[in-house]
């Protein structure tokens, strides 16, 4: 009995309403069309509303003079800039205290971790009351706190502690001296720029000594003499022509000098203390992912415990260490918003606060904000990918 | 060849210094130069920090009294700390009305506790009557108008019971919607995935800060004239918003670790896409992500703090402004110990609770 | 297949000739005494395996050998230098004995070639050149020289252990010593590493093995060391070993691993 074999029939057609390609299909025009309709209610109750509210919309609000002080900026401001400068001031504010935070951070950080790992009984458990403490205290109570501290256990300004009577630390906050820079100055920067490149040529070449001839150059030693020996040899040279402004106190208040306000300093101390103990708990995560077989393997084969950690370890822990980390300097980014809370003028309470508080337009200065920090984000995020991407370890 | 019956020998006892006391400082504290230099440096910093500390807050400072002038003035006074207690806790709730508080919570641990323990029996119907019945109770027992309850408006709640409301309605109001993100995140139909993936990706750029005062500000404008927001809706809408973001990351690692031996097994049994994630991933997953849950419970916990800056009188916010009362002056420092250990009880607990999940979990498999 | 070796010829040379000795040495590790007065010693070009129950010390034994483990009582001298906390006493040490693992612990971040040239460059000073075309000779005696410019993720096991044992013999030691180096692999590899330890046995170099591989030590040792417990219980040459064991102990052990 042969089998009927039916050649060249079409595919048959499912009903369309359980075909999946048609039911998935359907399913996302719906769900674009409940999102843009919903969209669109909002939108046209938000022009409604700001229409009644006689609220302005657009952004020609961002060159009306905004009619108001900051005290502290890295940019010259006053009360007939507009508010596009302030905005600056704002996101330069937020970046000056973000990025020495990182920084310091990065460095409180690595201390700790490598202190919790320590064979040290005492160093270990140290670092491990530091992080549990600090880690389950809300970052703005820690904010508080210091600021309390900046403000009311420092001495009133009459009886300022003074570093040499050049560095001056009272409520107001701290006074350093203001550099005037001549011509002359710039060797010694320059000194530095040649030292480092000197330390990488130096670097380059002792690297293909060894792989010629096997004798190791002490790199890191003549590093560090170039890099601090010929700026040090300019300073000698030209005299150090700098001229500083020293705070001095007259009747109730320093003039001259720079100064470091206390809401400025409060939040720097707060977000490094806070960060670095994420920190400290990625480097150790990332030291300890290494297993203890490749140490010992380094050992057999004769490697010195230095040699072990700089070929073998720290290689394979900085794969582990370096994507948290970048996840961490964000957080310090848009932890440092706190700011707000203490009087600190950054992006957030300059441009959400001040401004949207005056000038009413509310969409633009919040959009415009979470602008910048989206930004910021994706910046943080494409490094990382190529990071990633750059170092991962090469498996079948 | 003789034979031999082996007489195991016996243990001896090791050398001294390698054991006890002895032993262990040497190999712990001393074990070299660099070490003993080190140790000596910290214990020497530790002398001189902790009993200064331990002076002002404990041996010098003032615990009975009503007011400041019982209080010594170069030590603590905890008397703020116990004359401003109930403010601390209830906020501005009226003492008549704090039983209703004080019933929800013991009715939340009544509910909740049991479930900490593997061996509970109802477990399922804890759970549910906790997620979907408890709110309700909650609710009716704080804000009142119903069952001749006066109404008490939430502009009077603060506290640790306003804290403790934020973050547990977020957390419980961002878990579906977390799951549903991370689900959505997964999908093959692009339009939902972007959608998933923008919303995410958007929310966990930006501070909650600027959530928050989106929230605040902006949320008014978008709704028709008229319909007006209560400030507590509003930030608790901000805060479970940017939760569920977090925890659609976090869920989504759990699905991530589901082997896709699993979902091929229930596709070959003719389940449906919403059948498999009901009976079969989300609860394999939602179990290897507890402890992530309760880590990310512990960062909304300390977010609640936030709430400070649009002007709720949270734990935190109590403290700070009594602080500046001026029959108080000057105990700021008192205030944010109190609230600082408070914080730090609570997320203690919680993390050595996710910690213990994890080990339970770890061994499980 | 090599000659019969000298069996207990071999226990008696002259002390002179010894690579390691092991003087009453005892080890715990805290209040646990795992290594109890052991006396050992190790002749040149001397091949040992040891054997025994998990948890014997067998593996701790050979790790004090290189200092991975520090003993607290006893001697251990290595080709005349003695084991102590003098760093540059270990240095050396380490340099003359070899060490394959059970896990491999090849570098997964370097190539292989550049885990065969790691040591020789940084502790023997060699020259990148030098040091690479000898390692290539090593490659090819372990029949692997064409994964020289890959990364160990991409090897199977048993091609990472003889990687692994390539990079120990890239520092010329004297001694070689194994920690179960075939207990992770799968089956089929295991010849492939066995034949490895085979060819390098019949060059002369002095080995301590601890594996369960008894075939191999019937091939090729010159004393199969039993033990238990922290302590040596029985050693012999091969057959006396497994034909006419003494202890009730190493008769209860060989009869539950030579079942199959």
């Amino acid at each position: 009995m042969a089998v009927d074999t039916k050649q060249g029939a079409a595919l048959t057609r499912p009903p369309i309403w359980t075909d999946a390609r048609f039911r998935a299909i359907l399913i996302q025009v719906v769900v674009l069309t409940l999102v843009v309709a919903g969209v669109a209610y909002i939108a046209n109750n938000t022009i409604v509303n700001l229409q009644k509210r006689g609220i302005a919309s657009g952004f020609a609000f961002l060159n009306t003079t905004s009619g108001f002080d900051i005290v502290m900026t890295l940019i010259p401001y006053s009360a007939t800039s507009t508010y596009g400068r302030a905005f600056w001031v704002g996101l330069l504010n937020t970046l000056l205290v973000s990025g020495l935070s990182i920084v310091l951070c990065t460095i409180l950080g690595f201390i700790i971790g490598i202190m919790r790992l320590s064979s040290n009984w005492l160093l270990a458990k140290l670092a491990e009351a530091y992080i549990e403490i600090i880690r389950n205290i809300p970052l703005l109570l820690q904010i508080l706190f210091w600021y309390f501290v900046t403000i009311n256990v420092m001495p009133g300004v009459r009886q300022s502690w003074s570093l040499g009577d050049i560095i001056f630390l009272n409520q107001r906050g701290v006074y350093i001296p203001n550099p005037t820079v001549e011509p002359a100055f710039w060797f010694i920067p320059a000194a530095l720029v040649l030292g480092i490149v000197a330390t990488i040529a130096i670097a380059r070449w002792a690297k293909k000594r060894q792989e010629l001839t096997g004798e190791q150059f002490p790199t890191l030693w003549a590093g560090l003499g170039l890099i601090i020996g010929l700026p040090a040899l300019a300073t000698i040279i030209t005299g150090f022509p700098v001229v500083w402004d020293i705070p001095q106190l007259k009747g109730f208040n320093f003039r001259g000098g720079l100064v470091m306000l206390p809401e400025f300093s409060a939040l720097l101390i707060a977000l490094t203390l806070y960060h670095a103990n994420y920190l400290a708990e990625i480097v150790r995560a990332g030291i300890q992912s290494v297993g203890k077989g490749q140490k010992e393997a380094a050992a057999a084969i004769g490697l010195k415990p230095g040699w072990v950690m700089r070929l073998v370890v720290i290689p394979q822990a900085m794969r582990v260490i370096i994507p948290p980390q970048t996840s961490i300097y964000l957080n310090v980014v848009k932890n440092s918003s706190l700011a707000v809370a203490i009087g600190y003028i950054d992006l957030v309470s300059v441009f959400t606060g001040t401004t949207l508080n005056q000038t009413g337009q509310a969409v633009e200065c919040i959009l415009i904000t979470m602008l910048v920090y989206l930004t910021i984000s994706l910046l943080i995020s494409l490094f990382m990918n190529w990071y990633n991407k750059r170092t991962a370890l090469v498996e079948r | 060849m003789t034979d031999t019956t082996h007489i195991p020998a016996p243990d001896l006892p090791p050398p001294v210094t390698s054991i006890g006391v002895i032993g262990w400082m040497r190999a712990n504290l001393f074990s070299s130069p660099l070490n003993t230099i080190l140790t000596l440096l910290a214990l020497y910093i530790l002398y001189l920090a902790i009993p200064p500390v331990l002076d002002w807050a404990v041996f010098n400072a003032t615990f009975v009294g009503d007011s400041r002038a019982d209080c010594s003035k170069t030590a603590a006074c905890w008397v703020f700390i116990r004359v401003r207690f109930p403010q601390f806790m209830y906020g501005l709730y009226p003492v008549d009305e704090r039983w209703r508080v004080n019933l929800a919570g013991i009715l939340l641990l009544g509910a909740g506790l049991p479930l900490l323990f593997d061996a509970f029996p109802w477990k399922k119907v804890f759970s549910i009557f906790l997620l979907c019945v408890y709110p309700f109770i909650a609710f009716i027992l704080f804000y009142g108008g119903v069952f001749g309850l006066p109404v008490i408006e939430t502009r009077l709640w603060g506290g640790l019971f306003l804290t403790l409301v934020i973050a547990i309605t977020s957390i419980v109001a961002s878990m579906p919607i977390g799951i549903f993100l991370a689900l959505g995140r997964r999908s093959e139909l692009p339009v939902v995935r972007m959608l998933c993936i923008g919303f995410i990706e958007f929310v966990r750029a930006v501070p909650l800060i600027t959530i928050l005062f989106m929230s605040s500000v902006m949320l008014p404008l978008f709704l028709p004239e008229g319909v007006s927001f209560d400030k507590l809706a509003r930030a608790l809408i901000a805060i479970a918003l940017f939760s569920a973001a977090y925890m659609a990351e976090t869920v989504r690692g759990g699905l991530q670790a589901i082997p896709k031996g699993q979902y091929e097994a229930a596709d070959s049994m003719g389940l449906t896409y919403w059948k498999t994630m009901r009976l079969i991933i989300l609860p394999q997953a939602l179990k290897i992500v507890i402890p992530g849950i309760v880590g990310s419970f512990i960062g909304l916990f300390k977010d609640t703090t936030l709430v400070l800056i649009i002007g709720l009188f949270d734990l935190l916010n109590i403290i700070a402004t009594s602080a500046q009362d001026p029959n108080w002056i000057g105990m700021a420092i008192e205030g944010y110990a109190f609230a600082a250990v408070i914080f730090w009880f609570f997320c203690f607990a919680m993390s050595r609770y996710s910690m213990h999940v994890e080990r339970k979990l770890n061994t499980g498999h | 297949m090599t000659e019969a070796p000298a069996s207990n010829a071999a226990l008696e040379a002259p002390a002179d000739d010894a690579m390691i000795q092991m003087i009453g040495v005892h080890k715990w590790y805290g209040h646990f005494h795992v290594l109890k007065d052991i006396n050992l010693t190790v002749h040149r070009s001397e091949r040992i395996v040891i054997c025994g129950p998990s948890g014997s010390g067998k593996s701790t034994l050979i790790r004090c050998i290189n200092r991975l483990e520090e003993h607290q009582r006893g001697q251990i001298i290595v080709d005349g230098i003695e084991l102590t906390h003098d760093l540059k006493n270990i240095g050396e040490v380490r340099k003359e004995v070899g060490m394959v693992f059970q896990h491999f612990n090849l570098f997964p971040h370097l190539t292989v070639l550049e885990n065969l040239t790691l040591a020789p460059i940084w502790v023997r000073k060699q020259p990148k050149a030098e040091a690479e075309e000898a390692a290539m000779k090593y490659l090819e005696r372990v029949k692997i020289p064409e994964q020289a410019n890959k990364y160990p993720g991409q090897l199977s096991g048993g091609q990472q252990q003889r990687v692994a044992i390539a990079r120990s013999l890239c520092m010329n030691p004297k001694i070689m010593m194994f920690d179960e180096p075939t207990s992770t692999l799968d089956p089929e590899m295991i010849k492939e590493v066995l034949d490895v330890m085979i060819e390098l046995a019949e060059t002369g170099m002095t080995m301590i093995v601890v594996t369960h591989e008894m075939g191999f030590a019937t091939a090729v040792a010159h004393r199969v060391i039993f033990m238990d417990g922290g302590e040596i219980i029985e050693q012999n040459a091969p057959e006396e070993f497994f034909n006419n064991p003494r202890s009730d102990r190493t008769k209860l052990f060989l009869s539950q691993i030579l079942r199959h």
